[in-house]
């Protein structure tokens, strides 16, 4: 069995910036230095994996591709600490390292017939990108598509170009908002769990899956109640510092639960169980 | 299996066979004893109570390399804990050998950590049953063990006077007694007997206990106790509760380079450290000892057993020995029972 603590290579295809600014968010689209990784690699959307420099550290990140995207994986990784900052230095033709698929991931098979609505703050688009792109790849599984997505300002959201291409292909339907109002913005202005009830997804045969900032998703939560939602037609992903990733170091429980080997992907039914889920 | 008998003036001798192996068996450091990597048989001290420090280190050293590169160069080198040898620990009190068991389950939980089941695959545990409960705090019968327990041991040696019963428990235990059999005697037939009446006196001379029912079942319906700021309140968060509990396992990974040449290794962490949860936003999910005090006593007694089926306490006494404010988690569990 392979040393689940030893990381493969990985080099950068392409870099970008997704968002400027001090709390800057790059996305890297990389592929194993030793192509042969491929042959036993898969993921399923939701599903992490540690990334990181050796002599600089380890984070965990989601993968922000779906599998259905072949030949690269894709992390956008917001600028926070030593770790990030390091990989922020990098560019296409350099390469850091990543040890995965790591956790659980979203329970797409059994969404399929199903309308999803996804419901994303800042760089809490990053898993929910996997879902939705999964969809696009297999649209003829589900029923509607609904993206509600929102960012501090139109800087900061990510993923800009592909939202356009959702709403003009007709795969889904996108709504956008920045919380406070800026000149020649076209779409909602207000915090996005507000958008969440303008939009007022129906909740029958329907799954909603929300990531943001923890303060977004107690209030996207509230209101899909509101909405009638019950808490196992509701998805989320939780976040804790994480060192092994596999269960073994301790630190990132919530309640008898592993955020990084049973997680990050958790129902609101789950949740609502663990009163330290939401510390 | 078989009982054998090592009169107490072959132990010399029988320690010097068994130096041929990686030997870890207790010895006076200063005023304490300690689990050291023995070369002299006349530096082993058998007649004492507990070790300080639980003999966890052996298989789960404080800091370990999981392996070294050299920057710029992408050859990542796995450290190869098969050259540390085959090791045999002698001598550890049964609650720490069952802690050995208890934490197995987690290190071969789904993902096997290689690097701590291959030391336990390589390691030979030789117990000693406690005729006299080694502490005042002692209460492993509380939580599944007793100061003769096997579990976690190959092979266990009862103090009958002048010499040892040794008892080999398992293939490896078979293995080991059979390496000592020069040195060994046929045991007397009533041995097992007075064993028995041995462990049953032992019993009864530890002083403290717990009733633990339904403790695990309990413990997430007080996570808004006033308790946990009660008995958190005298803490310092030094973590020697966890540093020296033979159960806490917790680690952290941290990367190191010095000219040019670097290890990813790591070390033991405590969930009663403030930086241990800390985000890298700056966010703390556990911000006071409140939170971390209840943590220690929710994962040993609550969250280990749902997912293990055993508490992850062996009730060794250590962490109530050593407190520097005297924290005492026997007083925890009542009030968390009084609740």
């Amino acid at each position: 069995m392979k040393n689940p603590y030893i990381p493969y290579e990985v080099n950068i295809l392409d870099a970008w910036y997704e968002v400027p600014g001090d709390r800057c968010i790059k996305t890297f689209k990389v592929s194993f230095a030793d192509e042969k990784v491929w042959d036993s690699w898969s993921h399923l959307p939701g599903q992490c994996a540690m990334v990181g420099i050796p002599g600089v550290g380890e984070s965990m990140f989601c993968i922000s591709s779906s599998p259905t995207e072949q030949g690269y994986l894709r992390f956008s990784i917001m600028k926070a600490g030593k770790n990030t900052s390091a990989l922020h230095e990098l560019e296409a033709g350099d390469s850091f390292y990543i040890r995965g698929p790591l956790g659980n991931n979203f329970p797409l098979e059994e969404w399929k017939g199903k309308n999803i609505v996804t419901i994303g703050g800042g760089i809490g688009q990053a898993p929910l990108r996997p879902v939705i792109q999964w969809i696009r790849d297999h649209r003829e599984d589900f029923g509607e598509l609904e993206v509600i997505y929102g960012a501090r300002t139109s800087q900061d959201h990510c993923f800009k170009d592909e939202f356009e291409e959702l709403n003009s292909c007709g795969d889904a339907c996108c709504h956008l908002s920045i919380d406070v109002e800026e000149e020649g913005w076209p779409h909602f202005v207000g915090f996005v769990p507000t958008l969440l009830m303008e939009v007022a997804p129906k909740p029958d045969n329907a799954i909603a899956v929300t990531c943001g900032p923890p303060i977004m998703i107690k209030f996207v939560l509230e209101n899909l109640e509101k909405l009638g939602f019950t808490p196992d037609q509701v998805y989320t992903t939780l976040e804790n510092r994480m060192k092994c990733g596999i269960g073994k170091c301790g630190r990132c429980n919530v309640g008898h639960l592993y955020v990084c080997k049973d997680g990050p992907v958790f129902s609101y039914a789950q949740l609502k169980e663990i009163p330290e889920a939401f510390a | 299996m078989a009982v054998k008998k090592l009169s107490k003036d072959k132990v010399a001798d029988a320690l010097k066979e068994l130096s041929k192996f990686r030997l870890i068996a207790p010895a006076k450091s200063d005023e304490v004893v300690v689990f050291s990597e023995i070369t002299d048989p006349e530096e082993v001290c058998l007649d004492y109570g507990n070790s300080t420090v639980p003999p966890k280190k052996v298989v789960f050293p404080q800091t370990e390399t999981l392996f070294r590169f050299v920057v710029g160069n992408p050859e990542l080198e796995e450290k190869n804990v098969e050259e540390e040898g085959t090791t045999v620990i002698f001598g550890l009190r049964p609650c720490d050998a069952r802690a050995m068991a208890i934490v197995d389950k987690l290190f071969s939980w789904d993902y096997e950590d290689p690097y701590y089941l291959k030391r336990r695959q390589l390691t030979t545990v030789v117990g000693m049953a406690c005729v006299e409960p080694p502490s005042m705090n002692c209460f492993c019968t509380s939580v599944g063990g007793s100061p003769f327990g096997k579990e976690g041991l190959d092979l266990l040696l009862t103090d009958m006077g002048d010499y040892f019963a040794v008892q080999a428990l398992t293939e490896k235990g078979e293995k080991l007694q059979e390496t000592l059999s020069s040195h060994l005697e046929e045991a007397p037939a009533d041995d097992e007997k007075k064993v028995e009446e041995m462990e049953a006196a032992s019993k009864g001379k530890i002083k403290r206990s717990i009733d633990t029912q339904g403790i695990p079942e309990k413990l997430p319906g007080l996570w808004d106790n006033e308790l946990w700021k009660k008995v958190s309140a005298s803490c310092l968060g030094c973590g020697i509760c966890t540093f020296l509990c033979p159960t806490c396992h917790c680690f952290d990974i941290q990367d190191e380079v010095e000219s040019g040449e670097g290890r990813r290794a790591r070390m033991w962490d405590s969930c009663m450290f403030s930086e241990y949860t800390v985000h890298a936003s700056g966010h703390n999910p556990r911000p006071t000892r409140r939170e971390r005090t209840r943590n220690r006593i929710s994962h040993k007694y609550s969250y280990y057993p749902k997912r293990f089926e055993v508490i992850a306490c062996v009730g060794c006494g250590r962490c109530i020995n050593l407190c520097p404010v005297n924290i005492d988690i026997l007083d925890i569990l009542s009030q968390v029972v009084d609740a």
